[in-house]
């Protein structure tokens, strides 16, 4: 299954709703529409993996991109992610540590508008 | 055992058709359904990894993923890197991740590194038999 990006706003957050597969080949769009994102102006971001069925080490890559660009201008960038192979791809890699990671948009909100999901 | 071949120009569409074709391989080898999205990641990584060496030395030389079938279900991809090149797999510690020095490339490698190590308990990366290149070799149980 192709790549598909979707946006919305939600108040001062960002949503970023990606589904698919995001790999070697497809991960360049997701960079590009996260470096869009940031130039216009985005300074909470989440990124919903709800609907991804495949993530490798380059698409990891590009949320570490996006999480570092974030950082000069202190925003924030959050996951949601609720599937086990996904989880566990997290896990292995140690990116749990360095990500903020939610079961649900909803919990994802709530944690970074009350300051505990500021990305590092 | 039978064997299924599979070469591809060093471009990073054709990684997912690798993909495929070794899931559908392992699928038919008897490899548990329970291990067929290590499967997936492991063969994506690696064939991945191939790409990015190719094209970081303008190689243009395909690819070559080999499949078969036997006491285990065994994968290796071959590339035509200069062996230092491809051996130079190193995983990243925690810390190091979202360190701002560390380049997006680098930070890919060694997050790939770690998923091959992470998915594939029989793994090994060595020089090719002949020529120039890296074998990835992994190898997953199968159920019969």
């Amino acid at each position: 299954m192709d790549l598909s990006l979707t946006t919305r706003a939600i108040g001062e957050h960002t949503v970023l709703e990606v589904g698919g597969e995001v790999d070697v080949y497809t991960a360049p769009r997701l960079r590009e529409r996260l470096v869009e994102l940031i130039d216009g102006g985005a300074r909470r971001i989440i990124v919903d993996l709800g609907r991804v069925d495949f993530l490798d080490s380059t698409g990891l890559g590009v949320l570490v991109g996006a999480l570092k660009r974030l950082r000069p201008v202190n925003g924030s960038f959050g996951l949601i992610c609720d599937k086990e192979p996904l989880l566990k791809i997290f896990r292995i890699t140690a990116l749990d540590q360095v990500f903020p990671i939610y079961a649900t948009l909803e919990a994802a909100i709530s944690a970074d508008s009350s300051g505990s999901g500021s990305g590092e | 055992m039978s064997r299924v071949r599979l070469s591809f120009t060093p471009a990073p569409v054709h990684v997912r058709t690798a993909r495929l074709v070794g899931v559908a391989v392992a699928r038919r080898a008897g490899v548990a359904e329970e291990l067929l999205d290590e499967v997936r990641l492991a063969i994506g990584e690696a064939c991945a990894r191939a790409v990015a060496l190719h094209r970081q030395y303008g190689l243009t030389e395909l690819v070559l993923v080999e499949m078969s079938d036997g006491p285990t279900y065994t994968v290796r991809v071959i590339d035509r890197a200069p062996i230092e090149a491809g051996l130079g797999l190193a995983a990243l510690p925690p810390d190091e991740l979202a360190d701002e020095a560390l380049t997006d490339e680098a930070l890919t490698v060694g997050v790939g590194f770690a998923l091959l190590a992470g998915f594939v308990e029989d793994l090994q990366v060595r020089p090719v038999d002949e020529g120039v290149g890296t074998e990835v070799r992994m190898a997953w149980p199968v159920g019969r």
